[in-house]
């Protein structure tokens, strides 16, 4: 037994992992110097100070901390930190900038190939790209606080660019003033969960072909043009907050060529427009609330197959708006707060159709100057024959079940 | 002069019809302020009292007030007081009268149930509004010394700013749909009290959709301070000029 536990000893001894500490008082003054000193498994502990070294490679799995945010600068011109090895860890620094190039995409912190990196709790400020995860599996992205100051697209890039990876964790991030907060582009089995993405200039979160992902709980607020989701199958949507993006191509939520996914748990309030689908399939609309919306959803004759079902509509200046006469998808048990159907057999649930899409819904999609006549006698009194007598409208565009009471969602 | 007006105003308080306006104002509005407990739906009913039962009143109320004064307007004539002081007397007295009707009558639940910008904003248009369909109510009455006639002309007047040219726009949107007609547009709204009354309550009820495209474009107008400048003192113009109008008719009028 004795001799077992000094055998383990023995061995134990080479897995020791070495602490290098980098600091201006300290042995190693350069962060550079540290990491080629480093072997594998290795800690390297950089102390408060600003570190004005260009860029830095970390080509070794080691773990790099940082201890009381100490400052690495990009001066404009390098990128920052370049991680090329499997599951480093980056934590608590303080990243500023990064190099600025139209070609390359220099980042503040950037993962080339690998898999298992941990980057967390750091501040990105002022950086070009915030963190860029290129073809990286089982990377997990949390705590940190990534903000720039963009004042033009192409002029700035993306807070967290995430390309070609799989089974990402993006957790409680907090994003403002990039191009897009969070972008995905082939992007597989991957989580986005508790972030906060605002002022961005253009979407919150964009997201094309990267099929099989969720995000959960976030917030985005206050975007150029919200939250864009596009050419993508299996997406899960639960419990996001969408809120005040407005303008003319600015959407809640944006649906383009989305196939199979779940909406549900959602808010939508204050958008121009709540959510808007093209040519989208079998999705299902499930618990939101739409409210103080200009449209809570625009839903292109293009869609097929979408299901929605016990939302809340209230106080939105439209409740639909669509392109076409055709529709084909569903509308069951929603609460609209227009509707003025009544309830004989107590039931809760109203016993005349109600239709969604007001002629004026209509009209505006057609000629969007006529936003000028809105709420006017005239136009209420052609909305309530039309919805008596749908002419323009198509006469299919109905919930046949709509709620007397809100949900409570 | 106040003694005129504390006479005309008077008067129209014994005249039971301005309590009875008062009061269904009253009921319409808090009723729709208690159906739901967002104040969405009450601001949407005082919208349409505003665009529609106010400018209805004003107009006939006054017109109607005027034809069955003249005996007394005839007597005050006779005294030695000026035409100009009796005119405006006559609007001050019936101005004060209806715009506390509206005050008292949706003016108190607005305030209480949305004292935001939204709730004054109303307020204020609604009060400005009446003034307006009163002058006008002067102005239709001053026109003819037929009764049936200058009654006629107010239903006229009222008809065609509260629905006719709504159609009138609507029908040149779609004709001229293919060309940038958004900023004549903006000029086209000015001709009609209303149309100002509504697209101010509307930036700020329907904030989001109307920050679309088009939209955008009313909103840089109409939604800045020198918009919003520029519609109120368009809407004190539709009451003054009206006004001046059926003053100076007044002043040449053979009674």
């Amino acid at each position: 037994m004795k001799k077992l536990i000094y055998i383990f000893l023995f061995f134990s001894s080479f897995l020791h992992a070495h602490v290098i500490e980098v600091g201006a008082n300290k042995p190693v003054k350069s962060i550079k110097k540290a990491i080629s000193l480093a072997k594998i498994g290795d800690t390297v502990l950089v102390h408060k100070g600003v570190y004005r070294e260009g860029n830095i490679v970390i080509d070794k799995r080691i773990v790099f901390l940082g201890k009381g945010y100490p400052v690495l600068d990009g001066q404009k011109k390098y990128e920052v930190l370049s991680i090329k090895a499997d599951s480093v860890v980056v934590q608590g620094f303080k990243v500023i900038k990064s190099g600025y190039a139209s070609l390359e995409d220099p980042c503040a912190i950037k993962v080339y190939n690998k898999s298992h990196v941990i980057i967390q709790n750091n501040i990105l400020d002022d950086n070009f790209f915030g963190i860029y995860i290129q073809n990286g599996k089982n990377c997990l992205i949390k705590n940190n606080t990534i903000v720039a100051y963009g004042k033009e697209e192409q002029q700035i890039g993306n807070g967290i660019h995430c390309w070609k990876s799989e089974n990402l964790q993006i957790i409680a991030n907090t994003i403002s003033g990039h191009r897009d907060g969070i972008y995905f582009e082939f992007v597989t089995n991957s989580v986005i969960w508790r972030n906060i993405s605002t002022n961005n200039i253009r979407y919150g979160l964009h997201f094309m072909f990267s099929n099989d992902d969720a995000y959960i709980t976030n917030i985005f607020k206050n975007n150029g043009a919200g939250v864009a989701v596009m050419f993508t199958k299996n997406v899960k949507m639960f419990n996001n907050y969408f809120e005040e993006n407005w303008g003319d191509g600015a959407y809640g939520l944006f649906l383009k060529e989305i196939t199979d996914s779940h909406i549900i748990g959602n808010k939508f309030s204050k958008n121009t427009s709540g959510i808007h689908m093209e040519g989208t399939n079998r999705i299902r609309v499930e618990k939101n609330v739409f409210e103080a919306n200009g449209w809570a959803m625009k839903i292109q004759a293009s869609c097929v197959d979408n299901e929605i079902v016990n939302n809340n509509f209230i106080g939105n200046t439209f409740d639909m708006g669509t392109n076409g006469s055709l529709v084909l998808n569903k509308f069951d048990t929603n609460y609209w707060d227009k509707y003025e159907g009544y309830d004989l057999d107590k039931n809760g649930v109203g016993d005349v159709p109600y239709h969604p899409l007001s002629l004026f819904a209509v009209l505006v999609e057609n000629n969007p100057s006529a936003m000028l006549l809105f709420r006017s006698f005239m136009i209420t009194l052609l909305d309530k024959s039309e919805k008596v007598l749908p002419s323009i409208t198509p006469d299919n565009f109905i919930d046949n079940s709509p709620l007397m009471h809100s949900l409570p969602l | 002069m106040n003694r005129i007006i504390k006479i005309i105003f008077l008067d129209i308080l014994k005249n039971k019809i301005i309590l009875a306006y008062t009061l269904i104002l009253a009921i319409l509005s808090w009723s729709s302020f208690g159906l739901e407990d967002n104040s969405a739906k009450g601001l949407l009913t005082i919208l349409n009292i505003i665009l529609f039962t106010v400018p209805l009143v004003s107009i006939l109320f006054a017109t109607i007030y005027l034809y069955n004064s003249t005996e007394f307007i005839e007597l005050l004539l006779s005294q030695p007081i000026k035409r100009k002081k009796i005119w405006l007397s006559l609007f001050l007295g019936l101005s004060l009268a209806m715009v506390l009707a509206f005050f008292i009558g949706a003016g108190i639940p607005l305030l209480i149930n949305a004292p935001d910008s939204v709730g004054i904003m109303m307020l204020v248009i609604g009060c400005l509004i009446t003034l307006v369909f009163v002058a006008l109510a002067f102005l239709s009455s001053i026109l003819t010394r037929d009764k049936a006639k200058g009654i006629g002309i107010a239903i006229m007047g009222w008809l065609y700013f509260a629905l006719l040219f709504d159609g009138i726009i609507l029908y040149l949107l779609f004709q001229f749909s293919d060309y940038p007609i958004e900023k004549a547009m903006i000029v086209v709204t000015a001709f009609s009290p209303i149309d100002l009354a509504r697209i101010q309550i509307l930036l700020h009820l329907d904030v989001s959709a109307m920050m679309g495209y088009t939209g955008a474009i009313f909103k840089d107008f109409f939604g800045t301070s020198l918009g919003l400048l520029l519609s109120f003192s368009l809407l004190c113009l539709w009451i003054i000029i009206p006004f001046f109008i059926s003053l100076i008719k007044f002043k040449n009028k053979d009674l």
